[in-house]
């Protein structure tokens, strides 16, 4: 069996990037599990999970991050999906498809407010949107109002952060 | 101009893809006369005031049926197309 080794998402890439009050850095590759409920499931999946977000919600559950991911559809961060889960939600892992990257300190909230073509101010805490920053599409996780996380396809990392460097 | 998905909220235009007229959501059955059909294809009002057409928004992957006005440009209502037919 070939032996892959895993490579993160923006080695080849000096970060972390500081300036404008921000500091932009890679965040942990994270195993992500993209949750699309079954007809008709989405009483049951909420009774299992203990919550599936709404339209721009982040539930942080028992050791699993949910996070809303689009229409009918969230993004499970963590290893501890409960068992039985496939019954109620068509699962797929997207964990390698995605790399993440965090925005924090005073000037976060300003240098995305240039960059998305939505309102960053009036996000929820905690609270995600679905978005698109210059053509890419992105996933913003707003964790306060000077932390961010920016969720890109991996292999779209150099571009985005090409697009979002302060200077 | 912007647009408003009853999952996201205002976006910009952006965001979205134009599909078409909302005659898209009347479909003739199968077997309806030609005449439905070139009806439903083909002829369009092109009206100067409220319109609604559909309208994706390709982030969240949300179809909208967007109520808008032509000569004032105001956009009042976007409603999902499980909702809108
Ligand atoms: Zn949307």
């Amino acid at each position: 069996m070939i032996e892959l080794t895993p490579a993160p998402a923006f080695a080849a890439l000096s970060l972390p990037v500081t300036g404008a009050g921000t500091r932009i850095d890679a965040l942990p590759p994270a195993r992500i599990t993209a949750l699309a409920p079954y007809c008709g499931q989405l009483q049951a999946l909420h009774a299992l999970l203990g919550g599936f977000p709404e339209p721009g919600q982040v539930l942080e559950l028992d050791g699993l991050r949910l996070v809303w991911a689009g229409r009918d559809l969230a993004f499970a961060f963590g290893e501890a999906l409960p068992t039985g889960i496939e019954a109620h939600a068509a699962l797929t892992d997207q964990s390698d498809g995605w790399a993440g990257l965090s925005l924090t300190g005073p000037g976060a909230e300003a240098l995305l407010a240039r960059r998305l073509p939505f309102d960053v101010r009036r996000m929820a805490v905690p609270g995600a949107a679905r978005s698109l920053l210059g053509h890419m599409p992105v996933l913003v996780i707003a964790l306060g109002r000077d932390e961010f996380e920016l969720w890109l396809w991996r292999s779209m990392a150099a571009c985005v952060l090409h697009h979002l460097t302060p200077v | 101009m912007r647009l408003i998905c009853p999952c996201c909220g205002w976006r910009d235009r952006r965001e979205f893809t134009y599909m078409g007229a909302d005659d898209y959501l009347h479909r003739p059955v199968p077997d309806a006369p030609p005449e439905a059909w070139d009806e439903y294809l083909h002829n369009r009002t092109n009206p100067a005031g409220a319109a609604r057409d559909l309208w994706y928004h390709d982030p969240c992957g949300t179809w909208v049926c967007i109520t808008r006005d032509t000569i004032t440009h105001a956009v009042t209502d976007g409603t999902r197309l499980e909702d809108a037919q």
